[in-house]
């Protein structure tokens, strides 16, 4: 085996991060395993199933029921062990990123993150908030690398078979010390931006809560939701269940209009695939110009009134 | 409750960035330097954990060249009780293991029951340090923590997960949190603070001298990113910027 991808269960089904990783795997080329862990690894490497995979590992066990960095970490390090993979690929996701460094230090094995793209100096990733690119390197003889939403696409997985193969773990009860409460979601909302069209979204550069109106009312002469950056919600002045980045929603509408958005990382990575960006700022420096189709730099608080009016003739 | 808040040196927000010559990494001559955002959070929940305690210790540790003594004076004056600096000679290290490991080196004979740490650094945005460094000293770790609830000789927490999902979680001290960003507000320092901090103690270690493990892996260049996006930059006079978004809209993009 050259390559392992740990998969994530999102809620039953394949993370699409899990997915974009095993493109990605397959991408640096050499045979590639797929490790799926806990109650619904079964059916997670059922769903890679008709993919080009030397194998794909299932773990069950009573202690893996529910994720614990405890557990999963001692899982891939067990793996690690046994296959001696070279690379360890995984998608950049709140749970690989609470639990993968665990097992970069159990191994020492360096952890680069959060990558966007290969190139010939090495893995490409975002530093001084997406301000700059660097790229990155290790000269160990494994490595565990972790991929940014859409850093590739899914839809490039290379079709062909695979074999599904029990792998046994040894976990104790004292391996696991943290005991976890079944998730939940707050303020669920009745907005589906995940499947919204258009989406007007409204981040720090509208200055004060009394200004989020604009947002809305800017929505509203287009048809479009309202979706908002984390300071925004944080600030309380959007509720949280229209924020859009790595804490919120995953959203690619036709239009994504933003509306004194910086384009911190964070965010950007809840946007970037959406189909066409319109994003005004006062800041010309602003990240989430280079990702726009239409960058417009001048006062969110002077130009949304006018185009509303210019809209609405 | 003794308690260590691990705090950065980053540049700030609106800090120019120039590339340096060797495109290493930047030139920090005119570079503004604050404390990494998410770390102040991390700051404040352990001087919030303390106060509800109402006894402990806060001990703000930081590692970098002799520019980060600002950020540890400034986690004194905000009610920190004691620094450690890990002093090095290069400007940043960009290597996590290695961070950890000195980090461990100086933190595991101090017995902390808690370790917190911010989400990801502004500058590298590594985000590995504290589940690393919990790794190493054989204790739990948990990321993304938004509230947190001391329970005798353990830990609550509430975790966020992905999508507006979140999860209580519970482990036994001594531990090692990072936190999310947003939990609490940041307080800022007092007169009495600012004054009361210069006598406060900062403790000087060398970084070389702690750990002697090769670098694993290496920021080896930074370039400014090219995007294959065609951006059509509209600026100046508003009027004009507004009819051709209308445009834009109605015609391009084709939603009106």
């Amino acid at each position: 085996m050259n390559i392992l991808v740990v998969l994530e269960d999102n809620q039953g089904s394949l993370h699409r991060l899990s997915r974009e990783a095993v493109a990605g795997a397959q991408k640096l080329g050499g045979s590639v395993t797929a490790l799926a862990i806990g109650k619904n690894a079964g059916s997670l490497a059922s769903e890679l199933s008709s993919y080009e995979l030397e194998e794909i590992l299932t773990v069950e066990h009573d202690l893996l029921s529910s994720y614990s960095a405890d557990g999963y970490s001692e899982v891939v390090t067990q793996v690690i062990q046994s296959k001696s993979p070279k690379t360890i690929v995984v998608g950049h996701t709140y749970q690989t990123r609470d639990f993968m460094p665990r097992v970069s230090a159990k191994l020492d094995i360096p952890f680069i993150p959060d990558i966007i793209s290969l190139s010939d100096e090495g893995f490409v990733k975002q530093v001084l908030n997406a301000k700059l690119n660097a790229s990155v390197s290790s000269e160990s003889d494994q490595i565990i690398l972790s991929f940014q939403s859409a850093a590739f696409n899914d839809e490039e997985m290379i079709t062909g078979s695979s074999a599904i193969t029990p792998f046994d773990v040894e976990l104790d009860v004292s391996s696991v010390r943290s005991t976890s409460e079944e998730p939940f979601q707050e303020a669920a909302g009745d907005v589906d931006l995940e499947n919204a069209e258009l989406l007007v979204s409204v981040g720090r550069g509208i200055e004060k809560e009394e200004n989020v109106h604009l947002a809305f009312d800017l929505a509203e002469v287009i048809g479009a939701e309202v979706s908002a950056s984390r300071p925004v919600v944080d600030s309380g002045w959007v509720d949280s269940f229209r924020q859009v980045g790595s804490s919120g929603h995953n959203v690619a509408p036709k239009l994504y209009f933003s509306l004194g958005v910086s384009g911190a990382i964070q965010h950007v990575v809840g946007m970037k695939g959406s189909k066409n960006i319109i994003a005004i700022n006062k800041d010309p420096e602003a990240p989430i110009f280079e990702l726009s189709d239409y960058a417009i730099v001048g006062d969110v608080l002077e130009i949304v009134p006018k185009l509303i009016e210019a809209l609405k003739n | 409750m003794k308690i260590a808040v691990l705090v950065k040196q980053v540049p700030g927000s609106e800090s120019v960035l120039p590339i340096n010559e060797g495109q290493s990494w930047i030139n920090e001559d005119p570079v503004t330097f604050v404390m990494n955002p998410p770390d102040n959070f991390a700051l404040e929940e352990a001087l919030l954990i303390k106060e509800r305690k109402g006894e402990g210790e806060v001990v703000v540790v930081s590692m970098g060249p002799n520019r980060v003594q600002k950020v540890i004076r400034e986690g004194l004056a905000k009610g920190g009780d004691r620094g450690i600096h890990i002093e090095e000679d290069e400007p940043i290290e960009t290597d996590p293991l290695v961070i950890a490991k000195r980090f461990a080196a100086v933190l595991k004979d101090e017995n902390f029951d808690l370790v917190l740490t911010g989400l990801q650094s502004d500058d590298t945005g590594m985000g590995q340090t504290g589940v690393l460094l919990g790794e190493i000293l054989g204790m739990p770790t948990a990321t993304l923590a938004i509230e947190t609830d001391i329970q005798g000789e353990s830990i609550r927490l509430k975790r966020e997960l992905e999508s507006g999902w979140f999860q209580w979680v519970q482990f036994p001290l001594p531990a090692s949190v990072s936190i999310q960003s947003g939990l609490n507000t940041p307080r800022y320092p007092s007169l009495k603070g600012i004054m009361g901090a210069k006598k406060k103690e900062i403790k000087t270690v060398l970084g070389s001298e702690l750990d002697a493990s090769s670098r694993s892996q290496s920021i080896d260049k930074v370039f400014v990113s090219q995007t294959s996006k065609q951006t059509e930059v509209i600026d100046g006079d508003v009027d004009v910027a507004v009819q051709r978004i209308a445009e834009i809209l109605r015609s391009e993009i084709k939603v009106v």
